[in-house]
């Protein structure tokens, strides 16, 4: 009886070592399939091979967003501290979208260098605190560039 | 019907009858702190306003889809290893509440994310880890009852389990490993929590609140299934004691 409750248990053992071996082999070499977007580091070492439309993630760069002569078309740059790429984009952009904040945008690189967003998505970072935390942080001069250090990484 | 079938469950009878009402009391009295707490007193967000609110639900309901589904794991190796009857049992009552929280997990954490993100879903590693999640429960359920002698369903179920929980490690590290629109985690962090504590209190509490709320279904759902094995039981043994009944006109 005690043999066979043995048997079972490595049974288990082995069979759940050998899945999460393949699992792992698995997400490895679909590694460039599982991200969701590109930066514009990776953007910089070569556009993503045939995919026309990809997506594009990083830092709105500071003091770079213009609203063309006050209509809907917004021009930025899209940044992750090392590289950055111009973007257009024409629409209603979400509540976090601002300069320093993550954002996500799906679209074509034309030509000229510029990507033309099709869709932007703001992303949101891990730091939860009230408005009244934020604005003594800033004052006491201890705000760390929250989207900074994440990116970054 | 072997009678060890009957021993423990016996003794599970008696404990769960003296830690229900403790575990319901306590489960609605911190889901009620909880949800005062995080709909009323706790401070909007610097950057989402009223909106972080939803996180008091989203985040508790997420924990709880990981927890359930790794107890249902354990429970599943328990029950096919050492065949202990009371594992089978708890894995079949876990995976409808797992499925119940998964799901909402995902239903709140899209109508976060339209007004946040812009989008009510994207295809992204943790947001479609958890839809397989939600998948992975759903197959769980339909497993232990599809087959006719329902042993046979139970280990199909607790396989399915096992081979479905290299899930659960994926859903954790998916925001590290891979870039996501979803993000990382803000509570179980190596350089502690980057949430306020006016914020982190409600959410413990709703965390405490939910994992109590479990524990209860969980027993009444273990109780139910052993009074109906004990019926089923007992209507097998008058049926084999007393004489063929006569057919029964309509």
């Amino acid at each position: 009886m005690m043999k066979r409750k043995h048997r079972r248990l490595v049974a288990v053992l082995v069979g759940l070592t050998a899945l999460a071996g393949a699992t792992a082999l698995v997400l490895t070499a679909f590694q460039d399939n599982i991200m969701l977007f590109y930066s514009p580091s990776d953007l910089a070492e070569g556009p993503p091979q045939n995919a026309r439309s990809f997506r594009l993630g990083g830092l709105v760069e500071e003091g770079s967003v213009r609203q063309m002569n006050g209509g809907p078309t917004v021009e930025f740059r899209i940044t992750d501290l090392a590289e950055s790429v111009p973007v257009t984009y024409t629409g209603i952009l979400p509540d976090l979208f601002r300069e320093g904040q993550g954002v996500v945008a799906e679209g074509v690189l034309n030509d000229a260098g510029v990507f033309e967003a099709r869709e932007v998505l703001a992303k949101h970072d891990e730091t939860y605190m009230p408005p009244e935390v934020a604005e003594a942080l800033k004052a006491a001069g201890q705000w760390q560039g929250d989207e900074a250090e994440e990116t970054a990484q | 019907m072997p009678l060890h079938r009957f021993a423990n469950p016996g003794r599970f009878m008696r404990l769960a009858d003296r830690l229900l009402p403790w575990t319901g009391g306590l489960a609605v009295l911190a889901i009620g702190i909880g949800l005062v707490l995080g709909l009323f007193v706790a401070p909007p967000d610097y950057q989402q306003g009223e909106s972080v609110r939803i996180m008091y639900v989203h985040v508790p309901a997420a924990w709880m889809a990981l927890f359930v589904y790794t107890c249902i794991a354990v429970a599943s190796a328990v029950s096919l290893i050492w065949r202990h009857p009371l594992a089978d049992l708890a894995a079949k009552a876990s995976s409808p509440v797992g499925a119940a929280f998964t799901f909402l997990a995902l239903v709140t954490g899209s109508l976060w994310g339209k007004p946040m993100w812009g989008t009510w879903w994207v295809w992204d590693a943790r947001l479609t880890s958890v839809l397989v999640l939600f998948f992975l429960y759903l197959g769980h359920m339909a497993l232990m009852t599809a087959f006719e002698d329902p042993a046979r369903g139970r280990k199909a179920a607790a396989v399915l389990a096992l081979v479905g929980f290299v899930n659960v490690p994926i859903i954790k590290f998916s925001v590290d490993w891979w870039n996501t629109l979803h993000q990382p985690s803000s509570v179980l962090r190596l350089d502690g929590p980057s949430i306020h504590p006016d914020m982190l209190w409600p959410l413990l509490a709703m965390a405490v609140g939910f994992k109590l709320y479990y524990v209860l279904l969980l027993l009444i759902r273990i109780k139910s299934e052993l009074i109906e094995a004990r019926l089923r039981a007992l209507g097998r043994a008058a049926m084999t004691s007393a004489p063929a009944p006569a057919p029964v006109a309509q």
